[in-house]
């Protein structure tokens, strides 16, 4: 028999106590890993609130403001694109496609975003996922609407819906392009960003609806729906408009392009390393996130060396045998040492394992409620870092029974009384 | 001189920062194989001579010889292995780990001395034949050792102290739980175990009336002069 076997056996002795240890050591750990899993999930779903998009093009302002109101539906924009602009910007030969946006109009809080077809082509998220729809299909008269998820799901609409939108952001009854309804004719799969939030009508019908409409309110003579559909629906101007590019090497060259545009101030931004910024910005909330689940990891350590010490007592005469048969004293801290590191391996393989079963349970439901999908993966080299400092710390800890048991043990002898 | 499992001269200890030594022993010497009744009151030093004996202190002069030994010239690390090659240990009671069963109880000694181990060969073999010679049930040899009554756990103790056949065994008032009558059959089992095993036996009581199974007896107050002159 081995050391290491006399240490497993004499902690299976106190089971119970030992159990309970683990248990509460266990769950901090799965506390920390968790938290640090939603974080980086949290992050990284922000950060792919748009994927495979180069450049977001709009007038001159802030990029952080800019992409707030282009992607997050956040703000207004400071300027328009004209027309003329976006169309030669979209027909230069390093452009793909191009999806034009063009927001200012709302629903019931939701915002109302204009654009085309290619919206529902081009648009990613979360890397490489493209828009679903849930019931129905993308706009295709003047008239149509599609719905983001949380829109139809708290709006409570179903396709075939007429719907009033709104003039500007405040809805007010004066100000409801009630002359011009528009029909809903898709919903979208819910995907855990702004899209979820927003309303989506072609173009042509935020001109329809404005066409007479000057300087925000209705003017004298009124255009019905029908006779709108007759006119010139080409926009004039467009809020902002996404790019996607033959060759991303040649990213930064048409940022600088549309930068030093000299027929319009523009800007030109490119979404990934906009949102990491806007991310550090946000992220403070995250670090005392982990600074709670660090201290409850710390109690959890304090508890287990609670557990040891009182142990101690009852130890007395195991370890005045154990010198007897000729244990060196450095044997028994080692003892301490060896059942300090049991239990915290059995913590740590039980936390993760507790965590991945939450993990499995809770994904479909987080995707569901607040859209972040849980990517089920292997540890990454940081989780096991903070194992790895939790493991030794944990045996630094028991140096601290060990040596109280190292000491007594010098003073009994053998021949303890009893 | 080769013939002495002990040989002390001169010995001198007191405990740290205490002006007055325990222990004062000018000579004393024991033959192999002739087993030994050391008789003292509690408090005339028992627990110091076996503290020193088994290396668990050195002294603060003089020679201490086990076996030859000087144990004076070992550091603390060489004298805890000395006594798990060289020495059983019985205590009163409690000699036994709760969480092992009563087989691994008695092998243990092996597991901290390499010679033991060798000189046991198939180290739970040899545990249970032990066992049997100390007539405890072979259906007990897994069970727990709460199971066993008192007398029978201080036979398992007798089991754990002689295998591997150290040849010297110290036993600590063994039979202080222990009955009259389960005490003298304790006695003639433990000295009939050690003569085979070739172990000499140094058994140490404050009762004197378990001096008569000995031929060779010592009060310990009769050599320790530290108290003597105390009490003089």
């Amino acid at each position: 028999m081995r050391l290491i076997s006399v240490a497993v056996k004499s902690a299976w002795n106190r089971r119970l106590s030992l159990s309970l240890t683990v248990l509460a050591l266990a769950i901090s750990v799965m506390l920390l890993l968790g938290v640090d899993k939603i974080r980086k999930e949290a992050k990284s779903n922000f950060v792919n609130t748009i994927s495979q998009t180069d450049l977001i093009v709009g007038g001159r302002s802030g990029p952080v403001n800019l992409l707030l109101y282009s992607v997050f539906r956040i703000g207004n924009a400071t300027n328009n694109v004209s027309w003329q602009s976006y169309q030669e910007i979209k027909t230069l030969e390093q452009v793909k496609w191009s999806v034009p946006l063009s927001l200012g109009d709302s629903h019931r809080g939701f915002r109302v975003l204009g654009t085309n077809q290619d919206y529902f082509k081009y648009y990613r998220h979360s890397g490489d996922r493209a828009l679903q729809f849930k019931t129905g299909a993308a706009f295709n008269q003047v008239y149509d609407v599609v719905l983001g998820a949380d829109v139809a799901r708290e709006l409570d609409y179903a396709l075939g819906d007429k719907i009033i939108v709104s003039h500007g952001l405040v809805s007010t009854d004066f100000s409801a392009h009630d002359d011009k309804p528009f029909t809903v004719v898709g919903i979208l799969a819910k995907t855990g960003t702004p899209v979820d939030r927003t309303l989506h009508v072609p173009l042509e019908g935020i001109t329809a609806i404005h066409i007479d409409w000057q300087s925000g309110r209705r003017s004298a003579f009124s255009i019905d729906a029908e006779q709108a559909l007759k006119m010139d629906l080409q926009p004039k101007a467009i809020t902002a408009f996404m790019l996607g590019l033959n060759n991303r090497i040649t990213t930064f060259r048409v940022q600088r392009q549309i930068n030093e545009y000299a027929e319009e101030p523009l800007m030109a931004i490119i979404p990934g390393s906009t949102l990491t910024t806007l991310w550090h910005t946000l992220s403070s909330f995250e670090l005392v996130l982990l600074a709670v689940s660090s201290l409850v990891v710390v109690a959890g350590l304090a508890g287990m060396l609670t557990t040891i010490i009182s142990s101690l007592n009852e130890r007395r005469r195991e370890m005045a045998v154990l010198r007897a048969i000729g244990a060196h004293p450095y044997q028994i801290v080692l003892l301490f040492v060896l059942e300090t590191l049991l239990i915290i391996l059995l913590s740590i393989i039980l936390g993760i394992i507790l965590l991945y079963t939450i993990l499995l349970i809770f994904k479909p439901l987080i995707l569901g409620w607040v859209g972040i999908n849980i990517t089920v993966s292997a540890l990454d080299w940081q989780q096991w870092l903070v194992l790895a400092v939790i493991t030794v710390s944990a045996l630094l800890i028991s140096l601290i029974p060990g040596l109280i048991a190292y000491r007594r043990s010098l003073q009994d002898g053998l021949m303890l009384r009893v | 001189m080769s013939d002495a499992v002990i040989s002390i001269n001169n010995l001198r200890f007191s405990w740290p920062g205490a002006t007055n030594p325990v222990l004062d022993i000018e000579q004393f010497q024991l033959q192999r194989g002739r087993h030994l009744f050391i008789q003292g009151a509690s408090g005339c030093g028992k627990t110091t001579l076996l503290n020193l004996l088994t290396g668990i202190n050195a002294p603060d002069n003089g020679s201490v010889r086990v076996l030859g030994q000087e144990l004076n010239a070992l550091n603390a690390l060489q004298r805890d292995r000395f006594r798990a090659d060289h020495l059983g240990v019985i205590f009163q009671q409690f000699n036994l780990l709760p969480y092992l069963n009563i087989l691994d109880n008695v092998a243990l000694p092996c597991s901290f001395s390499r010679r033991r181990k060798h000189k046991a060969g198939d180290v739970d073999g040899a545990a249970q034949q032990m066992l049997e010679e100390l007539q405890i049930p072979v259906s007990m040899f897994q069970r727990h050792v709460m199971d066993l009554s008192v007398g029978q756990q201080q036979r398992v103790a007798v089991a754990r102290a002689l295998i591997g056949d150290p040849e010297l065994v110290i036993a600590d008032e063994p039979t202080s739980a222990l009955d009259s009558d389960n005490r003298d059959s304790f006695i003639e089992l433990l000295f009939r175990r050690a003569t085979e095993h070739q172990s000499t036996l140094i058994f140490v009581s404050h009762d004197q009336h378990l001096a008569s199974h000995f031929d060779n007896r010592i009060n310990l107050a009769d050599i320790n002069r530290a108290h003597a002159e105390e009490a003089a």
